[in-house]
């Protein structure tokens, strides 16, 4: 039932309305993991990134794919809690928690070999402007060192509906993929070479100021 | 069961002949492709597959009655108008007002809908253009305000005003529509821009030399213009009589008007784009690019046709 909801949801409203409304460029599809385990990393700017990083992906695979998101934003009233788990399938984590392993469930669902969606960025910060990524995704990559985590720069959404705002606008947005890189040995190294490589995806792009 | 506004049978053979155009360049694209095989063929190949989609959903879209082919005109535009506001600078204090400036595509093209010639010729160059800077001095931000007025106003203009005088000669009374009617018109208008738009491109990669606008669009050609020029103009000659009210002669003449505007439309988007340091609009249409980079011709053409239209053919002048 919950799988044929979210099957609709994304078939009849998020799939239409980023093709109509919004309007997505894709680079690099290629990149993106055909199965997983795997981990796909990306910047933050709206509540639009995870659906729109869900919609990248072939229907039939969507129960597979899911996103961390922060237990207590989302699990906040009992509609949006009700939707994030069922409809969008998110692992809810819990900020700054004192758990033995903050990462248990994220290791879990890798070793069901489905595919996490994460924003190290932790909020979805101010729309369109990169913030420094946190280092929870090194420990979940020491952890489970051979699982590949793809890099993904998303341009747009942040004006189509930035953080604070409900009214949706139309704008075109851009998600660039990258090749998948592995767990490095040591946390410094990996965010580096994270880092690297969404700033080699964000470049491929020629973005206008908005402020 | 009586058909309403039934479309007149040179439209499908205007459109018969365009399809056997496009399967004549599917085969001579892929006798290139075999011959020389390589990235320019590859390209050229995917331009073509794209051309089969675009005249197929195009076609669709005029055959089934003016107020699908008005819904069809109204969405590129949108498509148009979203890939502009995509590209250049924006501000957040603006958001509202953008979407604002969204709905001005619906009411624009009901106005060309119902050919009211006043609301449609003064909505956006007056009430818009009004407005708009209103709005934006009422949200109180003033750093910007400049930059941001005449970016939207410009981009209102070159691409919704420009683009929804294609609805309006769909909507062309019968009385002066001709023999093929406003959907005649429009594709006469449409099917030349773009066969100029090839014929040009094709003339100057076979003998383009002298560079005509090297700043701008390093590619083009005077023997490419002169060349599409005077396919367009032969073009337009023979396609007239069938689908406008012009003999021959006048048909050429607009077919000239077509060719210049066209091509003057296509340099101003590539100052554009140019402008902003990116090479396509998007990357919606394999092998061209975005929509802007498809209709660039167009928004020139689509104007000064319907305008030189309504003033010599349509009040009878000649």
């Amino acid at each position: 039932m919950k799988r044929v909801l979210q099957f609709l949801f994304f078939l009849f409203i998020v799939r239409p309305v980023l093709l109509v409304i919004l309007g997505m460029n894709v680079r690099g599809r290629e990149h993106l993991p055909e199965k997983g385990p795997a981990v796909l990393v990306a910047n933050h700017n709206s509540h639009l990134d995870t659906l729109t990083l869900m919609a990248l992906f072939p229907l039939k695979d969507l129960h597979r794919l899911r996103p961390a998101a922060a237990a207590d934003y989302f699990l906040a009233n009992r509609w949006l809690k009700w939707f994030a788990l069922n409809i969008i399938n998110i692992i809810p984590l819990a900020r700054g928690g004192v758990r033995k392993n903050p990462l248990a469930d994220l290791e879990a669902a890798l070793d069901r070999n489905e595919i996490l969606i994460l924003f190290p960025e932790g909020s979805r910060g101010e729309p369109e402007q990169r913030a420094e990524f946190k280092r929870g995704v090194a420990y979940l990559a020491k952890a489970r060192p051979d699982v590949p985590i793809y890099p993904v720069f998303m341009h747009g959404l942040g004006k189509a509906l930035p953080r604070g705002s409900f009214i949706l606008v139309p704008f075109n947005c851009d998600v660039f993929a990258g090749a998948a890189i592995k767990w490095t040995g040591d946390p410094q190294s990996f965010m580096g070479e994270l880092e690297l490589q969404m700033t080699e995806l964000a470049e491929q792009g020629r973005f206008q100021p908005w402020e | 069961m009586p058909i309403p506004d039934a479309l007149p049978d040179t439209v499908f053979y205007a459109i018969a002949v365009i399809y056997a155009l496009l399967i004549a360049a599917s085969v001579i694209v892929a006798v290139m492709k075999r011959k020389q095989p390589g990235a320019v063929t590859e390209e050229l190949s995917r331009r073509v597959t794209s051309w089969w989609f675009m005249i197929t959903i195009f076609s669709v879209a005029i055959v089934t009655n003016r107020v699908v082919s008005t819904v069809f005109l109204g969405f590129v535009t949108f498509l148009a108008f979203k890939e502009y506001l995509s590209l250049i600078p924006t501000r957040r204090v603006d958001r509202v007002i953008l979407l604002f400036a969204y709905w001005a595509i619906p009411a624009q093209f009901l106005f060309a809908h119902l050919n009211s010639y006043g609301l449609f010729l003064t909505f956006i160059p007056v009430w818009m253009f009004l407005f708009l800077p209103m709005a934006m001095t009422l949200m109180g931000k003033t750093e910007g305000f400049l930059r941001a007025v005449g970016t939207l106003s410009w981009g209102l203009m070159i691409t919704v005003f420009a683009l929804s005088h294609t609805a309006m000669l769909l909507a062309a009374d019968k009385s002066v529509a001709g023999p093929a009617g406003g959907a005649g018109l429009l594709l006469f208008l449409v099917a030349l821009t773009q066969f100029n738009d090839v014929a040009q491109f094709t003339w100057g990669r076979l003998f383009g030399k002298h560079k005509i606008a090297p700043q701008v669009s390093p590619k083009k050609t005077w023997e490419g213009f002169l060349g599409g020029l005077g396919s367009t103009v032969v073009g337009a000659a023979i396609a007239g009589p069938f689908l406008t009210p012009m003999p021959f002669y006048y048909a050429g003449v607009a077919g000239a008007i077509i060719a210049v505007a066209g091509f003057l439309g296509d340099i101003t988007i590539s100052s554009f784009k140019r402008d902003l340091g990116v090479k396509d609009s998007g990357g919606l249409i394999p092998g061209h690019g975005g929509i802007l980079d498809r209709v660039d011709s167009l928004i020139y053409a689509a104007p000064v046709f319907y305008h030189a239209m309504h003033f010599f053919v349509f009040s009878g002048r000649i």
